[in-house]
């Protein structure tokens, strides 16, 4: 017990080490051009003297590495400090927004993990036959589709036509749980196609690669169905590589939210970061790259900790 | 060759990319309008004169595609040779000289690949000046992260094999070692991979033009079609999803190409039967 808690703990210093990292790339990633933040405030049309003011208040003359540090530590104590283009406290603009970006990928992940988790056990059960190859090409064509085509279709026939939906997710306070269930409806529809097709292929992948196993075969000639052989022998030992396929696809649901938020105007992280990054507010950038990061990043710690805790060989490094 | 054993998905798949690219190519002879030329009402129906109506500012949606075709094209087949000579040659020089170039590189790559692409172009985008060059390199950069953790891998098998320890123990340098014993033998996983990553790069760039921050108006692209259109989806306008479909076929029939060829090469490998 004591060995999975070093381990543990080790793989999350780990995973602190690299956000430290990352947030180095993400602050060095804007500093690539001579330009600064003085003049995009002020516009091409300042002059000298109040470029040095605005430079002097903001503390634009120190070197590169104190800016750095400065923005890390106001970071550390849930300070990100102030837009530019509306003067207002980044933080508390964005803590809603990163609610109910949540609240969105959530609810795409609890209807996409257990729907692809079934369809990879029926496309191994009935391996080479039609619903398996129905599953294969349906993977080739979604794999193919940008999550604003599978977006607009939906708004198209499902909204539009049939008019079951809003087109136009709005959330707002005070909303009960049902409206906004409804009003996600569409968004987390859009994102569960996105990534079903690939997680239930992954979960079919680790599940087969189980089945070649020699106790599988045993398990056969004992004479036990095909269902109960999947449930009690393959489903256990598919569980690290499962997890981590589901893992992956949610750090690509962070991402893929970006675009879907656009899409249906969801008041959401996504659409912040990209209005600001159209706007050159290099500090609300920053702050919500490094958030995304931090989630991906999250994501992946808990993929490999949960891999460390359902597989005994991993405890024993040698 | 034998053209009779392509299998039919391969052919749909060929054509179909083909065909593209022709249109791509050919663009300014193909379509009937200019690109930004203003011919109509908004949002016309498809008709004999324009074959898919008009878009948000009354201009020909077919030429608009087209245009589209040309620009969509040829920045995602830069960005993607530019990932590839980028990623390959830094991936093959961290195989064969190892040592600290390779740890660092490598650490380097991980660095990287743990920050989402999409996130961190728009990190960038953020302050670099919107034009197709800066859009070349930021998504051919990021992208190159993956080739190299492709060819490098691939590298570090063949360059334990007889005939590069041969090389160098005639006193060829790297560079002979990379491109003339490597490059060669890992040149069959690496195309198989090009096609992926020209898929990649397509919705990568459409994405960002639907976001605002690819390609700038008024040069047309397929992301920045569907951007110019959407609205009209709510009044059950379709012009929006021609260029989102589009995008969909082509990168299903490059799919189809690339799933080909990877079989083939699995094959010579003395894969799976075929």
């Amino acid at each position: 017990m004591k060995a999975i808690l070093k381990l543990v703990a080790q793989r999350i210093a780990l995973g602190l080490l690299l956000l430290l990292a990352v947030s180095v790339v993400i602050f060095a990633g804007t500093q690539i051009l001579p330009g600064d933040v003085a003049q995009s405030i002020l516009g091409q049309s300042a002059t000298p003297q109040a470029l040095e003011n605005l430079r002097r208040e903001l503390g634009l003359n120190d070197p590169a590495y104190i800016r750095y540090f400065r923005w890390l530590a106001g970071i550390v104590q849930g300070d990100l400090g102030t837009a530019l283009s509306n003067g207002q406290d980044i933080a508390t603009q964005l803590g809603k927004r990163l609610g109910n970006t949540l609240f969105l990928a959530g609810v795409a992940a609890i209807v996409s993990v257990p729907l692809a988790i079934l369809l990879g056990l029926l496309a191994v059960r009935y391996r080479n036959r039609w619903p398996d190859k129905l599953i294969s090409a349906v993977t080739l064509a979604s794999i193919s589709l940008p999550e604003f085509f599978i977006g607009y279709l939906l708004i198209y026939f499902v909204a539009v036509q049939l008019g079951w939906f809003t087109s136009v997710s709005t959330v707002y306070e005070g909303m009960t749980i049902g409206q906004r269930l409804n009003a996600v409806a569409l968004p987390a529809a859009t994102l569960t196609l996105v990534v079903l097709a690939h997680m239930m292929r992954m979960t079919r992948a680790a599940i087969l690669n189980v089945m070649q196993s020699a106790y599988i075969e045993t398990a056969e000639l004992k004479g036990i169905s095909a269902f109960d052989i999947i449930r009690k022998h393959a489903f256990p030992n598919a569980i690290a590589p499962i997890v981590n396929v589901v893992m992956l696809n949610l750090a690509y649901l962070v991402v893929g939210v970006v675009v879907v938020e656009v899409v249906f105007v969801y008041p959401g992280m996504g659409q912040y970061l990209v209005d600001h990054v159209a706007k050159r507010d290099v500090p609300v950038v920053q702050a919500c790259g490094l958030i995304f990061a931090a989630v991906y990043i999250s994501l992946n710690i808990i993929a490999d900790v949960v891999a460390i805790i359902s597989n005994p060989r991993l405890r024993h490094p040698k | 060759m034998n053209l009779s054993r392509i299998p039919i998905s391969a052919w749909i798949g060929i054509i179909l990319t083909s065909a593209f690219a022709f249109v791509a190519v050919f663009a300014q002879v193909i379509a009937p309008y200019g690109e930004g030329q203003i011919v109509g009402g908004l949002w016309e129906p498809m008709s004999a004169k324009y074959w898919l109506g008009t878009d948000n500012l009354g201009r020909d949606l077919l030429s608009r595609m087209i245009f589209g075709a040309q620009t969509t094209l040829f920045i995602a087949a830069a960005a993607t040779a530019l990932s590839f000579c980028t990623g390959s040659v830094l991936g093959f020089t961290a195989a064969v000289i190892g040592g600290w170039i390779d740890q660092a590189l490598s650490r380097f790559v991980d660095l990287l690949m743990s920050i989402p692409t999409l996130i961190f172009a728009l990190v960038i985008l953020a302050v670099l000046p919107a034009n197709t060059l800066t859009l070349i390199l930021v998504m051919g950069l990021l992208d190159s992260t993956r080739v190299y953790r492709l060819s490098r891998a691939v590298a570090v098998d063949i360059n334990v094999m007889d005939f590069v320890e041969a090389a160098k123990l005639r006193g060829e340098g790297h560079r002979w070692v990379i491109f003339r014993e490597i490059l060669p033998n890992a040149l069959s996983p690496l195309v198989a991979e090009l096609g992926l990553r020209f898929i990649f790069m397509v919705l990568f760039l459409s994405a960002l033009s639907f976001l605002g921050l690819g390609v700038q108006p008024p040069e047309a692209d397929w992301g920045g079609i569907v951007k110019e259109n959407k609205e009209g989806i709510v009044f059950g306008i379709p012009a929006a999803l021609i260029p989102a479909g589009t995008i969909a076929a082509l990168a299903i029939s490059v799919n189809l190409v690339a799933d080909w060829i990877l079989n083939r090469t699995t094959d010579l490998k003395g894969g799976r039967g075929g």
